[in-house]
């Protein structure tokens, strides 16, 4: 029992882990800022929930379960609601996303990285 | 940098980072404190005041060097004096022999309070903290008096309107903080409660509880949340908080103890304890609480104005010309 705990604990982890790497490489490699906005997202919710999913399976009392799924809640509720927000000020504000101009490298220079 | 949003940000992400350093340093109650108010509340403010400024900074054409010498220079000085600091945690520094050993050893029969930083706070240090509430309180009356503005009243069925058309506009993140925002008070008021037993206290509850109202405000609108919260009232609560502090201070004056010498409250001296500090909590919380949206709404308000000002000037300027230029409202 212990072992298969220990296991599935630590895969959830692991993947956990594994998708805010590739949030963190998508920030750097994706070209403008929506795409990078999409990565980014994808750490905030799924990375971080498999993470405390992972925390939740090895957690040792009911009062640390029972935060750790508060702050899995809290995660899922903010984080597409902030990456929403976000990209519609953006939008909002006049900022268009690239749309097939592979033949133009020179685009990616201009968009603003905040 | 000259880009003054790219700053605040900076100054966000520095307090959050010492926020870590802190919780790494096992200093769990500074580092909640500075994840609330270095990280959130004052961002939150700064990003108001650039609102108004204007996000870039006009270039001065003298170079700052002989700054960057004062600054180099201090720095220096400051780490050259970390030098002869006691080794970080060894048992002779001078901190550890003066009163922490009796704070570590003798507060729990003294205060009876598992958190010792709650304890030191707000009993052995209360005084200090007085004096924290006070210096609180005055930021807030010095915001009211330089940027309090007379509003006019406003007509109800325009401020309907504009409701109307930012319900269209902003409606997911609307519901979201409809959702959140009970949960966001009530972990204010567990943080306020709670701050006996764990990490939290008057302080962080005060500020988590300013920004859930605050959120409220940014996404309702200002004229919305004075209807809900009343702008004399929230003032009376920034002056009745520090009121209740002073007051218990007075109580154990006139029960024959020292100033915030909680003992001589109850006949209990532990009880007494309890009840002292749960008063001046309560007291630091509700200063905080609404110092915070009393300089929001001064600032919310001010921006507000000069929206409005811009907005009829343009106006004006448009029906001299009597050109379509369309206002730019951002």
């Amino acid at each position: 029992m212990d072992i298969v705990i220990n296991i599935s604990s630590g895969l959830c982890l692991f993947i956990g882990s594994f998708l805010c790497l590739c949030g963190g490489v998508g920030m750097l490699r994706f070209p403008d800022f929506y795409t990078r906005m999409h990565a980014a997202g994808v750490t905030d919710t799924l990375g971080s929930a498999m993470i405390l999913i992972g925390l939740m399976i090895i957690s040792t009392g009911f009062l640390v379960f029972i935060k750790l799924v508060m702050i899995l809640l809290l995660g899922i509720l903010i984080g597409p609601t902030t990456s929403h927000v976000l990209a519609k000020a953006a939008l909002h504000n006049g900022l268009e996303p690239l749309l097939g101009h592979e033949e133009d490298p020179d685009t990616d220079n201009k968009e603003t990285t905040s | 940098m000259k880009d003054l949003f790219a700053v605040v940000m900076l100054l966000g992400i520095y307090g959050l980072l010492s926020a870590s350093f802190f919780v790494a340093m096992d200093a769990v109650d500074v580092a909640f404190t500075e994840a609330a108010v270095g990280a959130g509340i004052s961002t939150l403010l700064m990003l108001v005041v650039i609102s108004m400024t204007g996000r870039r900074e006009i270039t001065t054409r003298h170079k700052p060097m002989s700054a960057l010498l004062v600054v180099a220079i201090t720095g220096f000085l400051l780490i050259y004096g970390t030098l002869d600091m006691p080794y970080f945690g060894s048992a002779d520094a001078p901190i550890h022999g003066h009163v922490a050993p009796r704070y570590i050893n003798d507060s729990m029969q003294e205060i009876g309070v598992p958190n010792i930083v709650t304890s030191v706070l707000a009993s052995y240090r209360a005084f200090d903290t007085f004096g924290e509430v006070v210096v609180i309180f005055t930021a807030g009356i010095g915001v009211l008096a330089l940027l309090s503005v007379v509003r006019r009243p406003e007509d109800p069925e325009e401020i309907a309107a504009i409701n109307d058309s930012m319900h269209e506009q902003h409606l997911v993140i609307r519901i979201v903080a409809k959702i959140l925002i009970p949960f966001i008070l009530l972990f204010a008021l567990y943080v306020q409660f709670h701050g006996d037993f764990g990490p939290g206290g008057g302080f962080q509850a005060g500020v988590i509880f300013a920004a859930a109202i605050i959120l409220y405000t940014m996404l309702f609108g200002l004229s919305t949340a004075r209807t809900v919260i009343n702008q004399s009232f929230i003032r009376l609560i920034a002056a009745i908080g520090v009121l209740l502090y002073g007051s218990v201070g007075l109580a154990t004056l006139l029960s024959g103890g020292n100033f915030f010498d909680y003992n001589v409250l109850v006949n209990d001296p532990i009880a007494g304890q309890h009840l002292g500090i749960m008063l001046i909590e309560l007291g630091v919380g509700c200063t905080v609480a609404a110092v915070m949206i009393i300089i929001f709404f001064s600032f919310a308000a001010r921006a507000e104005m000069q929206l409005n000002n811009k907005k009829q000037r343009q106006d004006k300027d448009k029906d001299k010309d009597n050109k379509n230029k369309e206002p730019s409202s951002c």
